[in-house]
C-alpha cells in the first residue's frame, strides 16, 4: 500500500497529465461520434452570451449585405403572390379549388421560424453556427437551417434559449441534394478544403450535367424542404472507374456573412424518420 | 503588476484574440490557419509548479473549445505542451541562474536562439498533436503533413512578430517582490 502511494507521489505530474489527456480525448470522441456535442446547457448558454455580444456589434458591418439579401428575398416572395397573376380578359371564370387549401393547418408539412446567428466558424474542419433561438422558442433537433441565400445546416443541439447548427462545412455533414434540371439525386458533403466549395457525390453518369447547373435540396431529404438552393456546379470530376460523378459545388451561401437564418421544421419528420430506420420488420 | 492578475488578464485576452480575430480570418489556404492562443502557455512564469501548469493549460484549451464547439480538441495539445515545457526549459536554460532573476520565458531572459528553439519546438509539438487528432477523425495523409507544416510556420511567424511588436520587459525579480 505504501509503495502505491509512493508511486503516485513520485509520478504525480505524469499521472495527472495522462488523466487530463484521457479526459480531453474522451470528450472529443464522445462529441464527434454521436453528433451530440458534449455541451452542458449551462456552458453553452455562457459562451453564447459572449458570442451574442460580439455578433451584435459585428452585425453592423453587414447591415448593407443583410438588407440586400432581405430585399431580394422579399422581391422573390412578392413575385409569388397570387395578386400578381391575373388574366385581363378571362372568358373562363377562375375558381380556386379550396379542397386542398390548408384552412385548418391539416396538411401543413413545413413550418418556418426566423433565427439570428450569434456564433459562426468557417476555418475549422468541424464548423458550427450558434443561433439565438432554443427549445423554449420551439427549436428541435433535426430541424433544417436555411438562409435567404441557400441552405446552411442542420440543428444538432438545443439548449433553452440557443441552438447549435452543424454547418454544411462540417466533415460529417450529409445532405441529400439533386440537380434542378433533371432531378438526379446525390449527397452533399464537404472535403474540408475550401469554405466556398462543397462536393456532390454519387450523381449517376446518366445525368447530363454541365458547369453552372443549379443544385437544390432533393425531395428525399427528411429535414430539408425540397427545391431549396444549395449552389451551382463549378467543376465536374468524372472518375472512369466508377459510375458516378463527383461534382464540385460553389455554395450559394456566403458562410462568412450569415446573419439570419430560417429554421424549418418538418412536422412529419419523426414519422418519416421512424419508418425509414425501422429495419427490423423488413428483415424478417 | 501582480503576476497572477497579469496572467488572468492574458488568459482572457489570448482567448478573445483567437476567437474574435484569428478564427474569423478568411482562410487563405486549407493548410494555413493562424493559431496564436497557445503562446499564453509558453509565457506562463517559471515559478509555476508543474501540476498547476497542467491544470491551467487544460482549462485554457477547454475554454477555447467551448467557443469553437470542438470539446477536447484544443485541450489535449495544450496539456501536452504544458507537460513538456518544464523539461525543455531545464534543457535550454543555464542551471539556476536565469530562473532566479527573471519571471517568465522571453527573448530577454533566454536570448534569441534558445527562445526560438523553445517556441519552435513547442509550436511544432502542439500543431502535430492537434492535427493528428483531427486526422484520426477524418483520415487524409496529405492534409496531415501539409497542415502541420503550414500551421507551424504561420504560428511561428506570428509569435516572432508579436515578440517584436510587444517588447515584454524582462523584469528582474528583486527580493522585494
Amino acid at each position: 500500500m505504501k509503495n502505491i502511494f509512493d508511486f503516485i507521489r513520485r509520478h504525480f505530474t505524469l499521472l495527472s497529465f495522462l488523466l487530463l489527456q484521457i479526459a480531453s480525448i474522451y470528450m472529443l470522441t464522445k462529441a464527434s461520434t454521436s453528433h451530440q456535442s458534449f455541451f452542458s446547457a449551462k456552458m453553452s448558454d455562457a459562451t453564447s452570451k459572449i458570442n451574442e455580444r460580439y455578433y451584435n456589434m459585428r452585425g453592423y458591418f453587414f447591415l448593407r449585405e443583410t438588407n440586400q439579401q432581405l430585399a431580394q428575398e422579399n422581391a422573390r416572395l412578392l413575385n409569388l403572390l397570387g395578386s400578381n397573376i391575373s388574366a385581363p380578359d378571362s372568358t373562363v371564370q377562375i375558381v380556386t379549388d379550396s379542397v386542398y387549401k390548408d384552412s385548418l393547418n391539416k396538411f401543413r408539412k413545413y413550418n418556418w421560424l426566423p433565427a439570428k446567428v450569434i456564433g459562426n466558424t468557417v476555418s475549422l474542419q468541424t464548423n458550427f453556427l450558434t443561433l439565438e433561438r432554443g427549445r423554449l422558442q420551439g427549436v428541435k433537433k433535426g430541424m433544417a437551417a436555411v438562409s435567404p441565400e441557400g441552405i446552411v445546416g442542420v440543428v444538432v443541439d438545443v439548449s433553452d434559449n440557443t441552438s447549435k447548427v452543424m454547418s454544411l462545412l462540417h466533415r460529417n455533414s450529409r445532405v441529400s441534394a439533386m440537380l434542378k434540371k433533371d432531378n438526379n439525386a446525390g449527397s452533399i458533403e464537404w472535403d474540408g478544403a475550401s469554405p466556398y466549395y462543397l462536393l456532390l457525390r454519387n450523381v449517376s453518369k446518366g445525368a447530363k450535367v454541365i458547369k453552372g447547373d443549379t443544385v437544390v435540396t432533393s425531395t428525399y431529404s427528411a429535414n430539408f424542404p425540397p427545391y431549396q438552393i444549395v449552389g451551382r456546379v463549378a467543376e465536374i470530376d468524372a472518375d472512369p472507374s466508377s459510375n458516378f460523378y463527383t461534382l464540385k459545388i460553389k455554395t450559394a451561401v456566403n458562410f462568412f456573412t450569415v446573419q439570419f437564418v430560417y429554421l424549418v421544421e418538418n412536422l412529419r419528420y419523426q414519422e418519416q424518420f421512424d419508418l425509414e430506420n425501422n429495419n427490423s420488420k423488413t428483415r424478417e | 503588476m501582480n503576476s497572477l492578475l497579469k496572467n488572468i488578464i492574458r488568459f482572457v485576452l489570448f482567448l478573445l484574440l483567437q476567437i474574435v480575430v484569428l478564427n474569423e480570418v478568411p482562410p487563405v489556404h486549407r493548410f494555413i490557419i493562424p493559431y496564436l492562443y497557445f503562446l499564453y502557455i509558453l509565457w506562463l512564469p517559471f515559478s509555476i509548479n508543474r501540476f498547476s501548469l497542467l491544470i491551467v493549460a487544460f482549462l485554457f484549451g477547454l475554454s477555447l473549445d467551448y467557443f469553437t464547439g470542438t470539446t477536447g480538441l484544443h485541450a489535449a495539445p495544450c496539456v501536452l505542451i504544458a507537460y513538456i515545457r518544464p523539461y525543455l526549459l531545464n534543457l535550454l536554460l543555464p542551471q539556476e541562474t536565469i530562473e532566479q532573476s527573471y519571471a517568465e520565458p522571453g527573448v530577454n531572459s533566454m536570448g534569441w536562439a534558445p527562445y526560438a528553439v523553445y517556441v519552435g519546438l513547442l509550436t511544432f509539438v502542439h500543431h502535430f498533436y492537434l492535427v493528428l487528432i483531427e486526422w484520426l477523425q477524418f483520415g487524409d495523409f496529405v492534409y496531415f503533413l501539409g497542415k502541420v507544416i503550414g500551421t507551424t510556420l504561420v504560428s511561428f511567424m506570428m509569435i516572432v512578430l508579436s515578440e517584436l511588436l510587444f517588447l515584454r520587459k524582462g523584469k528582474y525579480r528583486t527580493n522585494a517582490s
